[in-house]
């Protein structure tokens, strides 16, 4: 327990330090210049979290920010035209990456709202006659959540288990379809250890049983080729700033043949075919069109050079460090975002070391508890193992000498926090953690 | 490839590196130069003169988002990265 106390109290030094971070501090101000003499800003090896936003995006989007302010749904003047159109095309350049129809491109905030959309408005509108929906432990928490929301309207929800390799079985799916199943819900690339569920597969099994396919494709699209017809899916959630482009918006596909019915979550004017009132933020309509069509155009030259600084990182660490595990399936994968677990060694007191490089032990969204991800516990790993991991997020824009520093203060500190503890003095000493019987306080 | 051809593609170059370079940004400066030699590099040995018209248009393009861009990344520019410290690289 004496542990928890010293990290409690660390945390309670970290957090004013948060909290200035968040604040004027050292951070831009219109028209100020870097002197140099301020603090350096840490690396950025985050990018599951959020991605900076490509310069050729922001170049998309600023004519909308400043000259065309148009009201996209105005159809009796120039300023609503030219808008529309560029929402339009936004929307056909969305389509495009994941072999869409623009008609069947939603825009919405973000994944969440996408999420939410798609899974309680299916269920909603196919309430009289279904009631049952498939999901998995390891989705994002707005997709747990609106299910447990869900679970309070009557509805029944299988959470399905993953293999050790965060990965479902197929057998398992197969087993859990009821004839009132509406939809099942899993994810493409998961967005704490990277793994890539057999999209394909659930695709072609959801079709055979006439059950709706939506997967949170958030941290896949833009970087794995993604086909919503090759891989039947029927809904699918997109992200603006998952791939270099503007938070606060997202996209939702939603199939029309055969045709996807949902209940709207917004009453309003009715835009977007009446599924997602609200006006249209054009700019970052804009931008999230732009980010998808660097993205198609990027794809392999990203996915080739993130594949080789993930590999500069995992085998540098792994040849310096003994007892570091990858979290996740090794093969089905996404490479830029591993997921480390350094045995002996508590994950929080890392990252507080590593406070030069800007990391998280997992999704963003709770990376305020100190509660091990759920993720981590849904692939079985041991808790301590769970307690010690560290997520590193590679993206287009970084550098070698970006890995290269990573891994040197990461291997250092490991060393470093290795020789404070305990337990790894009596694993070198040959007694096995497991047998011990800790005393209960 | 014709010799004005080449001229033009090799002044275009020049003009594209050089403005990646006013990015303040550190991780924009090296992507931006990055992508750029490798772009060149890959489509070296083009031959169609359509083909290079096409790249040519493109990369006139880009290079006046990163003139643009170039100039708000360093109106707005940031403290240093760490590892752009001496002594940290």
């Amino acid at each position: 327990m004496l542990l928890w106390r010293r990290l409690a109290a660390l945390r309670g030094e970290r957090t004013p330090r948060r909290l200035r971070a968040g604040g004027p501090g050292p951070g831009p101000g219109p028209g100020r210049k870097s002197d140099g003499g301020g603090a350096p800003r840490p690396l950025y090896m985050d990018v599951q979290a959020t991605t900076p936003l490509d310069p050729r995006v922001l170049d998309s989007m600023l004519p909308y920010l400043t000259a065309y302010y148009g009201n996209p749904h105005s159809r009796t003047h120039a300023y609503g035209w030219e808008s529309e159109a560029a929402m339009e095309k936004a929307r056909q350049q969305v389509a495009d990456l994941i072999g869409a129809d623009s008609r069947e491109i939603i825009f919405t905030s973000g994944a969440t709202e996408s999420n939410n959309m798609a899974i309680k408005g299916v269920a909603r509108f196919y309430k009289s006659r279904k009631k049952h929906i498939i999901t998995t432990q390891t989705e994002h928490k707005c997709v747990l959540d609106s299910c447990r929301s869900l679970e309070t309207e009557g509805f029944h929800i299988t959470y399905l288990p993953v293999k050790k390799s965060g990965l479902i079985d197929l057998k398992e799916l197969e087993a859990a379809f009821q004839p009132d199943t509406s939809l099942v819900s899993v994810m493409t690339v998961n967005n704490e250890i990277g793994v890539k569920q057999p999209i394909h597969d659930i695709g072609e099994i959801c079709r055979a049983h006439k059950v709706f396919f939506h997967t949170d494709a958030a941290q896949a699209i833009g970087k794995i080729p993604m086909d919503v017809n090759n891989m039947k899916i029927d809904l699918m959630s997109i992200s603006g700033h998952k791939i270099y482009g503007p938070k606060g918006v997202g996209a939702l596909y939603v199939r029309r043949r055969p045709r996807v019915r949902l209940e709207p979550l917004q009453s309003g004017g009715g835009q977007e075919r009446g599924l997602r009132s609200g006006t249209v933020p054009t700019p970052l309509a804009v931008g999230l069109g732009a980010a998808c069509e660097v993205a198609q155009q990027e794809m392999e030259y990203d996915h080739k050079r993130i594949s080789q600084l993930a590999e500069r990182l995992v085998t540098k660490i792994m040849s310096e460090v003994p007892d570091v595990v990858m979290n996740g399936d090794q093969e089905h994968r996404y490479p830029g975002c591993i997921n480390l677990s350094f045995a002996y060694v508590e994950g929080e007191s890392l990252l507080m070391a590593l406070k030069d490089v800007a990391l998280s032990s997992g999704s963003a969204c709770t990376s305020a508890s100190l509660e091990p991800s759920y993720v981590l516990r849904a692939i079985g790993a041991d808790e301590d193992l769970a307690h010690s991991s560290i997520r590193f997020g590679i993206g287009r824009f970084t550098t070698e000498e970006e890995v290269d520093y990573t891994v040197q203060k990461c291997i250092q500190h490991v060393k470093r926090l290795r020789e404070m503890s305990p337990l790894w003095e009596m694993v070198q000493d040959g007694i096995d953690l497991k047998s011990i019987k800790w005393t209960q306080h | 490839m014709a010799a004005s051809s080449r001229a033009q593609v090799l002044r275009l170059y020049r003009a594209l590196l050089r403005e990646s370079q006013r990015f303040s940004s550190y991780n924009y400066r090296t992507y931006a130069i990055r992508r750029i030699r490798d772009a060149f590099r890959e489509n070296k040995n083009i031959a169609d003169s359509e083909k290079i018209e096409e790249l040519l248009n493109k990369a006139k393009a880009n290079l006046e988002v990163i003139q643009r861009q170039g100039t708000i990344d360093h109106m707005y520019a940031t403290e240093k990265l760490i590892i752009e410290r001496p002594g940290n690289t």
